[in-house]
């Protein structure tokens, strides 16, 4: 949902970035405003995943230029923490395994951490497990997935829908989902879609990084940016999503080349 | 985020301090007239000391084992106290303990005063040489449990210890158990009668005060047919830039039907960041399964100490006997840790279980050893082995040696291990939900230790969980 006058959650400017001796975002621009739905898509490599993780604070990228701001404050300057406390959620295109942690146990101690920071109430197991039982519903899981260790023998269906159950009890105002489409057979697609539509609304906004454009059969989207070699090279609506997914992503590169030779 | 693991690692020993209170010792070095005032000194029986004797003289042909994985200067046997002892009159209750112990005890967070214990734990204190109280004792007296200290024991119940004692780890046994025999000054004595479930978890508390004094402690532990007890160790020392010794010994014995469960949190002090100081921990800790049907547990979590040698063993001599071993090995710095268990199957349908799990952070070096040895006569013998390791940072190691003796084809034996490490993605998944490398690493150990935790008695296992806290502080990288 497209409003001029709403606020502006998060804000990408020129921003640049590598890991280790390697370039890999050469100036990236993203406005980001509240009860919007972004599409990143692009090629592997592009850099799409990268600009997910730099933003929620992966120490291996590092910022090299350009600046971001999020709800107002800088958030380069943010320990990664700090950024999902404030409202920024990164979901995990491999959701990492946790041996001996239950996932009732992590999810926990992750909502009460940010709970923490937002000067609100912790809740003790009891409170948390009457929370957690509602909001599981959201994601159509059985309440024993909640007693398996953290995503140690999920299957990729599993591993998906716990990212979006953990964002639906942190309630993000800015959610960044990097591939969270990838290797979803149709009914989880759904699942994970439904997950995701639910908690949009005025308030928040959504990034979507994918591959796909199925995944966008059940997300609209208002924006779709196409990334190329590090930076956005052309940005649509969702019919672009559809014109990606039937011509490639040739005639984008093409088109864009022209426009630079003409500039 | 590196550094924030290994700030989280490297938080202080609070144990550290020394107590300021007159002492008596005996002059440096080893000799039989050093063991003759030793025992002089316990005013002990004739038998006692020809044992110590014994011992000694055994001791004397051996060498040190040279096959841990751990490496250390050579000891000087001749420049260590042998024995030390708070100066005190005879006490003839608690309340006569010198106040500045009591401090000392109270600051460690040890409940000697009966009246004010937590959730009614019976606590024999040690201190450097002697066994300075005794909490509970009449309590357990009235259901004829025998809780008092070795020396004690030895006046008071004579047949008891001479029948027992040595007749699980012979003085003979090994360098350091030989050397414990031969000088053991103080530990624990329990008794347990036929058919008694003792009533409340017992619990010794070793301290070592003096500089370049060792500590050589004996603990018995005897469940008749059909009795139970759980035991729990706990060890702290002063930080000092010199290496003590610690050669304990601990001998159970389990008859028919018998339950023995013995906890240990060891946290002597580990020695500094550059491996200076700190507790050489040889110790020898064996349980009999004596009888059909009796059951042998040992759990541990060892932190502190400067190098760990150390096997809990069970022999499971009675037929369908069971043992365990459950074990948390932390190392930092520069510590050393070769510790695990022997399994030694002997009786028919015996069972055993091993369940370690070594976390090696900073520039330590952490090694699990174990033997599963499986008699000729131990038909449908079981065991089952665990053993996981975990690394944090770059530069440290870890190591298994499991040892397989099969001499029968009815066993079954299985064995699994694995290694992982505390990674930045593991950690980089808590921060994005909001959580700290702090939490973070408590809550992957804790996930890791698991199965040893649940093992602990409940007090013991929220000690070991903060314990894991603050020995990791300031490590993850």
């Amino acid at each position: 949902m497209i409003r001029a006058d709403a606020p502006v959650l998060l804000d990408v400017r020129d921003l640049e970035a590598r890991i280790g001796e390697r370039q890999i975002l050469t100036g990236v621009s993203l406005t980001v405003r509240a009860g919007e739905v972004h599409a990143i898509m692009g090629p592997n490599g592009s850099g799409k995943s990268t600009l997910a993780k730099l933003l929620a604070g992966h120490p291996a990228y590092v910022a090299t230029a350009g600046s971001v701001s999020f709800l107002g404050e800088n958030l380069l300057d943010m320990a990664p923490e700090a950024r999902a406390q404030a409202g920024l959620f990164l979901g995990f295109q491999y959701p990492v395994e946790i041996p001996g942690v239950s996932n009732a146990q992590f999810l926990r101690l992750t909502y009460n951490s940010v709970q923490a920071s937002r000067g609100r109430d912790e809740l003790d197991p009891l409170e948390f497990d009457d929370l957690v039982r509602e909001k599981i519903r959201v994601v159509d899981m059985d309440p024993s997935f909640l007693e398996r260790n953290v995503n140690e023998g999920f299957s990729g269906g599993e591993k998906k829908r716990n990212e979006i159950l953990q964002m639906a009890l942190l309630e993000p105002r800015v959610a960044l989902l990097d591939e969270t489409d990838s290797g979803l057979d149709i009914d989880a697609l759904r699942v994970v879609a439904n997950g995701v539509n639910s908690l949009a609304g005025p308030d928040r906004a959504i990034v979507l990084v994918t591959h796909y454009q199925r995944l966008l059969n059940y997300i609209t989207p208002d924006y779709v940016h196409v990334m190329e070699g590090g930076q956005f090279i052309k940005t649509g609506t969702r019919e672009l999503a559809i014109e990606l997914e039937s011509r490639g992503y040739d005639w984008v590169r093409a088109e864009y080349g022209r426009s630079r030779a003409a500039a | 985020m590196s550094a924030v693991i290994q700030d989280l690692v490297n938080r202080p020993y609070e144990a550290g301090f020394v107590t300021a209170i007159e002492s008596e010792t005996a002059p440096r070095g080893l000799s039989e007239d050093t063991i003759r005032l030793i025992s002089a000194k316990k005013n002990e029986p004739e038998w006692l000391l020809e044992f110590r004797l014994t011992a000694y003289r055994h001791w004397l042909t051996m060498a040190e084992p040279t096959w841990p994985n751990v490496h250390y200067p050579k000891i000087d046997f001749q420049d260590i106290i042998y024995y030390a002892a708070p100066k005190a009159k005879k006490l003839k209750s608690i309340d006569e303990v010198d106040p500045e112990l009591m401090r000392t005890f109270e600051k460690l967070g040890v409940p000697m005063n009966e009246r004010a214990a937590l959730a009614g734990v019976a606590v024999d204190v040690i201190f450097d040489s002697v066994s300075v109280a005794t909490t509970y004792k009449q309590k357990l007296a009235e259901v004829g449990i025998i809780f008092c200290s070795i020396s004690e024991a030895v006046r008071d119940h004579p047949a008891l210890v001479r029948k027992y004692l040595g007749s699980v780890v012979p003085t003979g046994d090994n360098f350091y158990a030989a050397l414990n025999s031969a000088v053991f000054t103080d530990g624990s004595f329990c008794f347990i009668p036929k058919g008694v479930k003792c009533p409340m978890d017992l619990s010794t508390y070793f301290r070592i005060n003096t500089q370049d004094s060792g500590q050589f402690e004996r603990t018995l532990i005897v469940a008749e047919e059909g009795a139970s007890v759980s035991y729990l160790e706990g060890c702290t020392a002063p930080k000092f830039d010199t290496n003590q010794l610690h050669a304990a010994v601990v001998e159970l014995v389990a008859l028919d039907g018998a339950d023995i469960k013995y906890s240990t949190v060891q946290n002597w002090y580990a020695g500094d960041e550059e491996g200076i100081g700190g507790i050489f921990n040889f110790v020898t800790k064996r349980g009999l399964c004596k009888g059909a049907n009796s059951k042998i547990s040992w759990t541990q979590v060892e932190t502190g100490s400067a190098i760990t040698w150390k096997y809990p063993s069970c022999v499971l001599l009675g037929e369908s006997s069971i043992g365990e071993f459950y074990s948390v090995a932390l190392t930092n710095h520069r510590q050393q840790a070769d510790t695990g268990t022997k399994m030694i199957h002997v009786g028919r349908n015996t069972r055993s279980r091993i369940i370690s799990k070594g976390i090696s952070a900073g520039r330590s070096n952490n090694s699990y050893r174990g033997l599963v040895k499986i008699g000729p006569k131990a038909d449908n013998a079981r065991n089952f082995s665990q053993c996981d390791s975990m690394l944090i940072g770059p530069s440290c190691g870890a190591n298994t040696f499991p040892y397989l003796q099969v001499q029968n084809p009815s066993a079954k034996v299985e064995h699994e291990a694995s290694t992982s490490k505390i990674g930045e993605d593991q950690l980089f998944y808590f921060a994005s939900r909001g959580v700290g490398a702090e939490a973070a690493v408590s809550m992957i150990i804790n996930g890791f230790c698991k199965d040893v935790f649940q093992q602990l008695p409940m007090e013991f296992a929220v000690e070991a969980t903060k314990l894991l806290g603050l020995k990791l502080e300031g490590s993850v990288g």
